[in-house]
């Protein structure tokens, strides 16, 4: 395979596992995070410090750069989770803000505004593909559990959820740290895969760039998110021919399909054995039955 | 009051200069049923807002089981077997009929986070103890036929059932009901009674209700709270209430 083909595949997989958390929290629980990029920045920053720093091995720099993100969430999450509506969007905003604000200006560790070059790179393809896996599988599990049950409730109607003792903001709560666990984990993934990173990857634009990828696959759907993010991941190289033009062609396919499918991709369909066996016999024509 | 399972002492509760609630009394005898009444506005539904939590009281107490439970969170209070249906029914429109009493049932399955991610014999066990549970209440309102319908695409009379059965899953001691027969023809009406009776008997409930049916909070309760402008106007049986003259002004209307 190509090194370009692979690098489209890498990236596309580590938007996967940062929008699966999203999808989560956004699409599951009903929390709007628009600073998603802030929880990627934290992951990636703290990995390549372990990495570069201290010498350790990959995984323990991944593991360490979820746990911070993670650990972020729950400080960040216990003032504003219990925010309503916007308010958290907004909150979370203004954090991812800060951090790269706090990246940028603490140049003797991070380097500031011109990044941390020749990071070692480690992550390859395989890796990506089968923490992707795992990951997809993972949440798409957690959604059809009790818990995930309980916190659909809670985007469907928090008071209704609280008067069947769901502690909604304990619901929050968990959907909050396990989506910054899989955004800190992406951001390592990244770092540990570019090689090279700065705080203007971490702006608003990703934060965007990633919600975007929740709503066009399906705010209901795992799988739909999952699906988008290798789509939109892949789209501006497919649309390389258009030159110039290619990132409003981007703007116009995501456009087109809020028109013409407002729930999404999937909507709130999931892409499993099961629905697909189901779409095959709906689509399949009824033969005549010989008698 | 020596078997009373709820006793609210003197609540109040006021939003800036609107007196909702004013020296509010009620002791609730275990396995009653009970009724409050009074005009639209008259503070109804803010005193099952106080009971379950979601406004905290300006003044007075609220005891369930002798235990203090004013200043404590929503979702304890249903915990502790405080369970109540919404004047404006509240499900959860886009999960399954099926869903929304599952979802209620929840404190039954004991498994992890963790498990949450990854099917565990005992989260799948659990999980069909649930549903079977589930089921069962779904029979009882007779909607076990729309199990997986969206609970949005139920029909009015429907979803009421569904949020009774919802409110059941939870295995309440109380069950706060306002306004069910709101909406509701006669014949619906009729049922509806018949309905509360038959859960109350077959689980042991305590009810508290709210409604504007006269032929319901007469046909059910044992004793009725008369309230207009968050002040308790009368009490009694329904015979008493009847041929109390303060209340037939203020409510059930001269003449009738």
């Amino acid at each position: 395979m190509s090194t370009y083909l692979q690098g489209i595949l890498i990236l596309a997989g580590i938007n996967l596992i940062a929008v699966l958390g999203l999808s989560l929290l956004t699409g599951f629980t009903g929390s709007f995070c628009f600073g998603q990029a802030g929880f990627l920045a934290v992951g990636a920053y703290v990995s390549t410090l372990i990495t570069m720093k201290f010498n350790m091995p990959f995984p323990i720099s991944l593991v360490t750069g979820m746990m911070a993100a993670g650990l972020i969430s729950i400080l960040l999450g216990y003032p504003t989770l219990k925010l309503k509506g916007d308010y958290f969007a907004i909150a979370t905003l203004g954090f991812s803000e800060a951090i790269r604000l706090v990246i940028e200006n603490l140049d003797k560790i991070t380097g500031g505004a011109r990044g941390i070059p020749s990071i070692p790179t480690r992550t390859t393809l395989p890796l990506v593909i089968l923490i992707a896996f795992i990951a997809t599988v993972c949440i798409r599990f957690y959604v059809i559990s009790k818990h995930g049950r309980n916190s659909i409730a809670v985007r469907e109607d928090e008071t209704a959820a609280q008067s069947i003792g769901i502690n909604t903001f304990r619901y929050k709560q968990i959907s909050f740290f396990i989506n910054c666990l899989l955004a800190g984990l992406a951001g390592g993934l990244l770092a540990h895969y570019v090689g090279f990173i700065q705080p203007a990857m971490f702006g608003i634009i990703k934060s965007t760039e990633l919600i975007v990828m929740v709503i066009f696959g399906g705010m209901h759907s795992v799988t739909g998110a999952a699906l988008a993010a290798v789509i939109l991941t892949a789209l501006p190289e497919i649309l390389r021919a258009a030159a110039a033009w290619r990132l409003v062609a981007y703007g116009a396919v995501v456009v087109f399909i809020m028109v013409v499918r407002p729930e999404g991709l999937l909507g709130s369909w999931e892409l499993s054995w099961t629905s697909l066996r189901i779409l095959w016999a709906s689509l399949k024509p009824s033969l005549p039955q010989k008698r | 009051m020596e078997n009373a399972i709820l006793n609210i002492t003197n609540l109040s509760k006021y939003f800036g200069g609107v007196k909702a609630v004013d020296d509010f009394s009620l002791s609730l005898t275990e396995g009653s049923i009970q009724a409050i009444i009074g005009p639209n506005g008259a503070g109804k539904t803010t005193i099952f807002n106080l009971i379950t939590g979601l406004y905290k009281p300006t003044t007075g107490e609220i005891f369930f089981h002798n235990h203090k439970i004013d200043s404590i969170d929503t979702f304890r209070i249903a915990e502790m077997g405080i369970a109540r249906t919404f004047q404006n029914i509240r499900l959860f429109p886009e999960l399954s009929v099926l869903d929304n009493v599952r979802t209620a049932c929840h404190s039954k399955a004991n498994y992890s986070i963790l498990e949450g991610l990854i099917p565990t014999r005992r989260r799948i066990q659990q999980e069909k103890q649930l549903t079977e549970y589930a089921m069962g209440l779904l029979r009882l309102v007779k909607l076990d036929n729309r199990a997986d319908d969206y609970a949005s695409n139920l029909s009015y009379g429907h979803r009421r059932r569904l949020e009774i059965a919802r409110a059941m899953a939870i295995e309440p001691q109380l069950l706060l009901l306002d306004e069910p027969a709101a909406g509701m023809n006669p014949d619906e009406t009729q049922k509806l009674m018949e309905f509360i009776a038959e859960i109350r008997e077959k689980f042991n409930l305590t009810i508290l209700l709210i409604e504007h049916h006269m032929e319901v909070v007469m046909g059910l309760a044992y004793y009725i709270t008369v309230i207009d402008f968050g002040k308790t106007i009368a009490n009694g049986t329904p015979d008493e209430i009847q041929s109390n003259p303060v209340v037939i002004a203020a409510y059930l209307g001269v003449g009738e």
